[in-house]
């Protein structure tokens, strides 16, 4: 047993859970399936399956919406990469996804909600047609089973370090619980549980920053730790980034305000059906309105229970943490470590299951989402516009039930897949991204300007996305690229991507730009519902301020500002 | 903030305060029983009993939740 002043550290495993622990865990796993076999009689119908009814409160939305991204590897992940690049990392939860949701609320949530659309791709196809809908609609389907099926390794992988759990035994019993519950009852069930492990994520991780910061001796005393152990430039989120060698990260402020603030958050937050078929499943618009800025309110505050353990880590553990191959090499602890270690200083029995759980539920809510997504791709922007064009609902909502089957046993094969072939999750992440940032500019021309054409937004979206795997390509077979794709031979990967998505979105709007003016636009009246200029949007001048979605968006902005300030 | 309310069936936060009622129960009955069974190792800061107060909150907080979302109200 190695003593690192936690509780219980074995040789196999970080943690080894008393039996309170696992009766926490079990319990979770047997309320969300009991949610789901609740539900079962609610999902009857196509909008009730897919959209969970469009009856979802803004606050249920808004969690939702939150929860689908919060998964465990984000937590972990962040947490870790606070400890290696300090609160840099806090910039993927503030100017890295504040403006993008509050954007989304304010100005892309009506035509959304007004075009009535079910996805993503759907309002490509009202919008452009068919040709990038499906494009889209293919593209996400087996980007997001796939990604799926890396988290899901990932997690087994996380389960065997920290409890010494079987890899088959976490990837099947909790991909199956996410099968059942989903399968039953389709979006409202996988909303439900997206809600309960939002608030299970935060009851289970909130007690390490509360006694970190008290073993620390408040912030002021943490901010010297810091500096002694690692540097003083890791407490400061602004004042580093005037040059790429100034900062633990390796980036300039441009690529964080351009590429991430910009596209690459935009492009997430605004056109990744995965988070935003949540908001789609609000009851009226001003629901949906509200719901991202709910979101961005919380989202805010997230990085008080991930990268304020990381910062945490680097003051109080009495080890140094590595990275992987360091770690394995020498049998020490990696930086991805650093979250576990953390809560089993601080948790005795009990807390400790509870911040088990909450992993596991932040896993669980993650693969959820992206087979919820998958299932109304498939079935209405595949399956629908491809394959069977004319079908009663009531088959739709059957293929449904089995294409979340289907998702999780392609999420499962590919879990496996990577197991065999590891260099396997590098590419298929690269994949993901090629895709969203051009994504993100088909749809913002699309809903802003009239004059876009179906052949503009097509080969736009084409480009952009070819451009991008040409240019990750690049660097790929000849590494002294970077200087032009990043701007500087010493950007890191995280810089390589932020520019690499900058550019793939200037490519995608000049190319729709261009060929639209050569083509020629859709009448007005085709247009209704889906353009800014050619939609009424419903006044609110007679809802009192304190329910408007922009007098909150105001506030939630304020306290963005404040907060980049604080900690500058 | 509910779900549901006027068919009768059961509100979100109803299930969230029987989750939190529950781990709150156990969390709390934890920190008791090693209030007197001091563990051989212990977690640090162990004399906060963080999982006595926590656990308590978790209970209350669920409790609350469980009596004002308690479907038998709608």
């Amino acid at each position: 047993m190695m003593n690192l002043g936690m509780a219980t550290i074995t040789g196999d495993r970080l943690v080894h859970l008393a039996p309170v622990d696992l009766v926490i865990v079990v319990f979770y796993f047997v309320l969300v399936l009991a949610i789901g076999f609740y539900l079962k009689g609610r999902s009857n119908t196509g909008e009730d399956f897919f959209l969970a009814g469009r009856e979802m409160t803004a606050w249920i939305a808004g969690l939702s919406f939150l929860s689908a991204n919060l998964g465990a590897l984000e937590l972990m992940g962040w947490a870790a990469a606070s400890y290696q690049y300090g609160i840099l990392a806090a910039h993927w939860y503030w100017i890295g996804a504040i403006p993008a949701m509050l954007f989304l609320g304010l100005v892309m949530m009506p035509f959304y909600y007004i075009s009535k659309t079910h996805s993503v791709p759907g309002y490509l196809k009202l919008r452009f047609g068919e040709s990038s809908s499906v494009l889209s609609a293919v593209c996400f389907a087996f980007m997001t089973v796939l990604m799926s099926g890396i988290n899901m390794y990932a997690m087994a992988l996380v389960m065997k370090v920290v409890l010494g759990w079987d890899i088959n035994f976490s990837i099947w019993v909790s991909s199956l619980t996410v099968a059942i519950y989903v399968t039953l009852g389709g979006l409202r069930s996988a909303i439900f549980n997206e809600v309960l492990q939002f608030i299970l994520i935060w009851a289970g991780a909130l007690v390490i920053p509360v006694m970190g910061l008290i073993e620390a001796g408040g912030w002021k005393a943490l901010q010297l730790k810091v500096a002694q152990n690692a540097s003083v430039e890791y407490t400061h989120l602004w004042s580093t980034l005037g040059s790429f060698k100034d900062n633990p990260m390796g980036i300039h402020w441009t690529g964080i305000v351009f590429g991430l603030g910009f596209v690459i958050s935009f492009a997430y937050w605004t056109t990744d059906f995965l988070v935003v078929q949540r908001v789609l499943a609000a009851k009226d618009l001003r629901a949906a309105k509200m719901a991202p800025i709910i979101g961005a309110a919380f989202k805010m505050f997230v990085p008080f229970i991930v990268i304020l353990p990381g910062l945490l880590g680097l003051a109080v553990l009495p080890v140094k943490l590595t990275g992987e191959a360091v770690a394995v090499a020498t049998g020490g602890h990696s930086y991805n470590e650093v979250l576990p270690l953390m809560l089993a200083r601080y948790c005795g029995p009990g807390l400790l299951g509870l911040g088990i759980t909450a992993l596991i539920a932040g896993f669980m809510s993650g693969m959820a989402g992206n087979v919820s997504a998958f299932s109304t791709v498939w079935t209405y922007d595949i399956y629908k516009a491809l394959i069977k064009k004319k079908a009663t609902d009531a088959h739709y909502v059957l293929m449904g039930r089995w294409s979340t089957i289907l998702g999780v046993l392609i999420s499962i094969g590919t879990a496996y897949l990577v197991m065999s072939f590891l260099s396997i999750m590098d590419y298929v992440q690269a994949l993901f991204s090629f895709f969203v940032a051009p994504l993100f500019g088909t749809v913002i021309l699309g809903m802003l300007w009239k004059r876009a054409t179906a052949a503009g937004g097509f080969w736009g979206l084409l480009a952009g996305t070819v451009s991008s795997v040409g240019m990750w390509a690049w660097v790929k077979f000849d590494p002294t690229a970077l200087r032009y794709v990043a701007l500087s031979a010493n950007a890191k990967d995280m810089a390589e991507n932020m520019y690499r998505a900058l550019w793939s979105w200037i490519i995608c709007v000049v190319v729709t730009v261009v060929v639209s003016m050569a083509t020629k636009p859709k009448p007005d009246s085709e247009l209704v519902g889906l353009v800014y200029g050619a939609t009424e949007i419903p006044s609110e001048a007679e809802v009192p301020l304190y329910h408007k979605p922009v007098f909150w968006a105001v506030v939630v902005t304020i306290v963005f500002i404040a907060l980049n300030i604080i900690f500058w | 903030m509910r779900l549901m309310r006027s068919d009768g069936s059961i509100s979100i936060w109803f299930f969230i305060g029987v989750s939190l009622l529950v781990n709150g129960v156990l969390i709390f009955g934890a920190g008791l029983y090693q209030l007197s069974h001091p563990p051989a190792v212990k977690v640090v800061l162990y004399d906060y009993h963080a999982n006595v107060w926590w656990g308590g909150v978790l209970l209350i907080i669920g409790l609350l939740y469980c009596l004002r979302y308690n479907p038998k109200r709608a």
